[in-house]
């Protein structure tokens, strides 16, 4: 019988976990406080044992990258080197508040300022900042810059932000974010920006265009230059949603593509990291002409010293109290730092090789919409030999042959899309065998469609009840006791 | 060749022949060539392990940790203890290398690490929902300010108090430059409490909602009854930014009537960090529940009826809902949740109240004892709870500076925001009394 | 003359008197599956063709309902709030909301059943 407990189930007064020293200053009344004290704390009591017992147990239930292959496209699931882990917990670099004053801080600094110009190589920027949380928050931080550049320009009627159909959720619902109009453009077959649907929506009210290259079928944008220098013209910026960026380290540069601003996924290109959601962090690149925006302060160097500079008049202000997701950035740092310039190179091209050796044998069972040369990913559309079978119950039978499935259903322009992303750090003898898994269920799906409807078997729960889960609601604990009720 | 990166030499050349490609070239020949970067990436290394730990072993001696430096320092963030099991649990790879639990089969662990969570903060803020996490408090203020604005038709005015962080404050004026939503900023009396004669003042139609935060910035302890009739009087939200801590003992904001609670989680068990990762805890009422941002997990059950957590309502969600999404917000503070979930879990029923109890008993020590030097003047008459703000009669800098010489973070200056001679001090459970003892000592000494 | 219209979102329009019932197709409740949630406008509110007078949400998916006709929402149907599964059940019996119209000829752009039909018929 597995483990099927919550944490409050395991609560019995009088039980409790923590150790505190005793009070060794007179002990104040609650109600000299000036606030209404609550009567009772509904916190669960446990024991230390069963607290670590609750975690290793639910713990068990998740697939982990340590554990197996993650080939989720648009997500890098790559290694996340243990030395990443220790490096960010030395407690002269974590022990340390964020006001502390910047002497005593200048190992930090310094390393961050170290870290700056490293994500400047890679990306051909010129300036980095690296405050953003996340990818989505870079994002954000970037189309403000975007905005703000305009606004000080006086052209406040620059308010559209352009935008392929084939975009990251978080592209489009950023531009709302930042108070822009969004305006889509269809892809052409390739889910290349088709040049033509772009040249029909500029106009005078464009503020810029956001874009990942490779796009988001793992296709590199031939005519990027082309895109560039189309909005540039039209008198816009161009945004580079750092998503794909494992692709092309060392070999491109979005900086020397024509981009003005973008941000890096730490979380997916440098290895930190996903935490079972987060956190990650966003830096974001711009060029020169755009530095004067970032938010402060910016991380800087002067003669010997490292300092945090808050003096930017036109800065956009700030989009996360303090500076940043440090602790992420110093796992960055430690990444960057074990790979090395050609390392980092190595990753890429092996990135790529992993993907089309993956792609050039998948192809032959299941159906390739865009059969190129990929970059980091590819997409596939359901199996040749039962187009009836849908991705889902491919991706939730890959479970039982102990793989993580792919990313599904995305992108939005391919019809049962299965996106495939291995990244460097797999073996040809892991891709072999999730090969060997993909042609055994391309073959169920044919002999017995059935059996991949109702899989997985194997997994700690099985398929769940989704339309349940949002009718009913139930949230929290109180919500389940309510409704057994 | 790199020990991250197993597919090599022989291998990789059969891997080519596979394709039908020769060289590593032939795999970005995609790449306009006049795009091609050419040289090597200017980054050092690689670095062995060994030399990467001493590298960043040395960087670390460049700075003086909270181990170096007795921490007095709060300001939002504080140097409360953390429990041991905390870092053994979220050590774990099952945790800490797992991916967004998109596929519910094979992430049952951190589905239900976030149902305990939500679960753990709607009892801790007398709320009815929570989400997973936003980044930080900062993202919590602003997502919760927007909330209010979609709440409320034809709104575009906050009211938020100068009690809020001033850090808090900048990013909330940030976001909604933007978006032209008018941040009214609600001045403080002399108790140090939001001044809602003044609210009322800056009242008019277009308001959404008034923000206080609680203690506030200045460690002063807001009357939360008074903020929230005002809020109902006016038709709209209470935004409580509150401390985690303070919950051991204070009323639970829900209970008092706010809508939306929103805070740091960093003294729920997260190291200082130089600011981050932390997270940001957001929970209101049900009713409000489609238009909060962020994941969440809902209780289900499989195919076989046993009992599984789900991410529910993610219609709400930038992967759906894309340009209408109730926010961008995708990856969030995921272990940061799980910390906090842990902490709450440790500390428990007892616990918290005590952490609570020893930060505001010492802190009032502390207080008491510097006010005895004669050497400050206290700044607000209200109350405090672990945090105090002192103007102090000489001159600041060279005061910190000296405390620091003799070991301590003796607060923070807050001429940064605009208020020469006044100096901002927080007192956690951690700091003993020969520690205060010591620190007023020097204080002694140094004026 | 029907007083039953279509649009191209796959809404249906059903007016009686000065009335508009509306409601989503049995192909858009095919389409976005279980629905979940249906969120409804506020009374009295006043609305214009493409404002979004409702969300019908699925698992996986939350489409706008946006009105094809001008004027005021005279009714809502609360049904809904507890028992969204009745657009699955019978999209056709199930109106959203009712609006008293403004402008009569808003009507005129939009597909009688036949025209629907057809329309589906290029769609699907």
């Amino acid at each position: 019988m597995s483990y099927d407990r919550l944490i409050f189930e395991n609560s019995v007064p009088g039980k409790f976990a923590y150790s505190l020293p005793k009070l060794d200053v007179p002990e104040i009344d609650p109600s000299s406080l000036g606030t209404p004290i609550r009567e009772e704390l509904d916190l669960p009591e446990v024991s230390e044992g069963d607290l670590i017992r609750h975690y290793v147990n639910i713990s068990t239930k998740n697939f982990s990258i340590d554990k197996g292959f993650y080939p989720l496209g648009s997500c890098t699931m790559k290694y996340n080197p243990k030395i990443n882990e220790n490096v960010a917990r030395i407690p002269g670099l974590s022990k340390i508040h964020p006001y502390q004053p910047q002497s005593t801080v200048q190992g930090s600094l310094a390393l961050l300022y170290e870290l700056q110009e490293y994500l400047a190589e890679v990306s051909g920027m010129d300036t980095m900042t690296l405050q953003p949380a996340a990818g989505a928050q870079g994002e954000l931080a970037g189309l403000m810059i975007i905005k703000k550049y305009h606004e000080l320009r006086g052209d406040h009627h620059r308010t559209k932000i352009i935008l392929p159909d084939s975009a990251h959720g978080t592209n489009p619902a950023t531009t709302a974010m930042a108070g822009f109009e969004l305006v889509e453009i269809p892809s052409d077959e390739d889910g290349s920006v088709d040049i033509e649907e772009l040249k029909a929506v500029i106009d005078g009210n464009l503020a810029g265009l956001m874009l990942t290259n490779p796009n988001t079928l793992g296709l590199f944008e031939g005519h990027i230059e082309e895109v560039t220098q189309i909005i540039h013209d039209a008198g816009g910026l161009i945004y580079y949603d750092g998503a794909n960026m494992n692709a092309i380290m060392g070999r491109a540069r979005p900086g020397d593509m024509g981009f003005d601003v973008m941000h890096f996924n730490v979380h997916k290109t440098f290895s930190t990291p996903h935490g079972g959601g987060g956190p990650g962090a966003g830096p974001v690149g711009v060029k020169a002409f755009l530095r004067e925006f970032l938010p402060v302060p910016l991380i800087e160097k002067e003669g010997e010293n490292y300092v945090l500079n808050y003096d930017l008049p036109n800065s956009i202000g700030k989009v996360k109290a303090f500076y940043g997701n440090y602790g992420i950035l110093v796992r960055t740092f430690s990444y960057i730092s074990t790979m090395g310039g050609p390392g980092l190179r190595e990753a890429s091209e092996m990135a790529v090789l992993n993907a089309n050796y993956l792609m050039e044998r998948l192809k032959k069972t299941y159906r390739l919409p865009i059969d190129k040369l990929c970059k980091h990913e590819f997409v596939l559309s359901g199996i040749q030999a039962a187009p009836n079978v849908s991705t889902l119950d491919i991706a939730k039978r890959l479970m039982d042959f102990g793989f993580h499935p792919p990313t599904v259903y995305f992108p939005l322009i391919i019809p049962e899309a299965m996106m495939i992303e291995p990244t460097e750090t797999e073996s040809r003898d892991t891709l072999d065998r999730f090969m060997d898994a993909l042609e055994a269920i391309a073959k169920e799906a044919v002999e017995n469609p059935e059996l991949l409807h109702n899989a997985p078997y194997t997994t700690p729960v099985r398929r769940i009840d989704e339309v349940y889960a949002a009718k009913a609601l139930i949230l929290t604990y109180k919500d389940m006791l309510n409704e057994k009720n | 060749m790199h020990r991250y990166i197993p597919n090599n030499g022989a291998l990789l050349q059969e891997m080519l022949e596979k394709i039908g490609l020769s060289s590593m070239d032939d795999l970005f020949v995609d790449i306009p060539q006049e795009l091609q970067f050419k040289g090597e990436l200017n980054i050092p290394g690689a670095l062995s392990e060994m030399e990467l730990l001493e590298k960043a072993t040395k960087l670390s001696k460049k700075n003086k940790s909270t181990d170096d430096l007795t921490c007095f320092l709060g300001g939002g963030v504080y140097d409360h203890f953390v429990p041991l099991v905390i870092d053994h649990i979220i050590s774990r790879s099952e945790f800490y290398t797992s991916y967004t639990p998109y596929q519910p089969e094979v992430s049952q662990g951190t589905l239900q690490a976030i149902f305990e969570y939500q679960s753990l903060i709607t009892q801790l803020t007398g709320m009815e929902v929570s989400n997973a996490s936003m980044y930080d408090g900062s993202n919590a203020a602003i997502e919760a300010a927007f909330l209010s604005i979609a709440s409320k038709r034809k709104s575009n005015i906050l009211l938020v108090s100068q009690g809020v962080h001033p850090e808090v404050l900048e990013v909330i004026k940030t976001y909604c430059h933007f978006r032209q939503i008018e941040v009214r900023v609600v001045p403080l009396n002399d108790q140090g409490r939001t001044d809602l004669q003044k609210a009322q003042e800056l009242m008019e139609a277009g308001v959404a909602s008034i923000m206080v935060q609680n203690p506030n910035f200045f460690g002063v302890v807001e009357d939360i009854d008074s903020v929230v009739k005002f809020s109902k009087d006016h038709k709209i939200m209470s935004i409580d930014y509150v401390d985690p801590i303070s919950l051991g003992l204070f009323e639970a904001p829900g209970d008092q009537g706010v809508d939306v609670v929103v805070a740091d989680g960093q003294s729920l068990g997260n190291g200082m960090n130089y600011g981050g990762p932390y997270l940001g805890v957001m929970a209101m009422r049900k009713k409000d529940v489609r238009k909060m941002p962020g994941r969440v997990a809902g209780l289900s059950k499989d195919v076989d009826g046993k009992r599984a957590f789900v991410l529910t309502l993610q219609a709400r969600e930038q992967h759906i809902r894309r340009f209408k999404a109730t926010s961008n917000i995708c990856s969030n503070q995921a272990l940061n949740m799980l910390v906090a979930s842990i902490y709450l879990n440790t500390m428990g029923k007892k616990g918290l109240r005590e952490v609570a109890i020893q930060s505001a008993s010492k802190a009032a020590y502390l207080k008491k004892a510097l006010l005895e030097t004669g050497h400050f003047e206290n700044v607000f008459s209200g109350p405090n709870f672990k945090e105090f703000t002192l103007r102090y009669k000489g001159d600041v800098d060279a005061l910190l500076k000296g405390l620091e010489e003799d070991g301590f973070l003796g607060g923070l200056n807050l001429n940064r925001f605009g208020r020469d001679g006044e100096i901002l001090i927080a007192v956690t459970e951690k700091r003993s009394k020969a520690e205060m003892d010591a620190y007023v000592d020097a204080v002694r000494r140094l004026s | 003359m029907s007083n039953l219209f279509f649009t191209e979102e796959h809404e249906w329009v059903r007016v009686e008197g000065n009335k508009a019932y509306i409601g989503i197709s049995n192909y858009a409740q095919s389409q976005l599956g279980d629905i979940v949630y249906v969120e409804l406008p506020e009374m009295d509110d006043e609305v214009s063709v493409g404002d979004s007078v409702g969300v019908v949400e699925s698992v996986k998916s939350a489409s706008d309902l946006f009105t094809p006709v001008s004027g005021t929402i005279v009714e809502i149907n609360e049904d809904l709030e507890d028992s969204p599964e009745l657009l699955n059940e019978d999209a056709m019996a199930n109106w959203i909301v009712a609006i008293e119209l403004s402008e009569k000829e808003d009507l005129t752009s939009l597909m009688d059943e036949e025209d629907y039909k057809q329309f589906l018929g290029e769609d699907a």
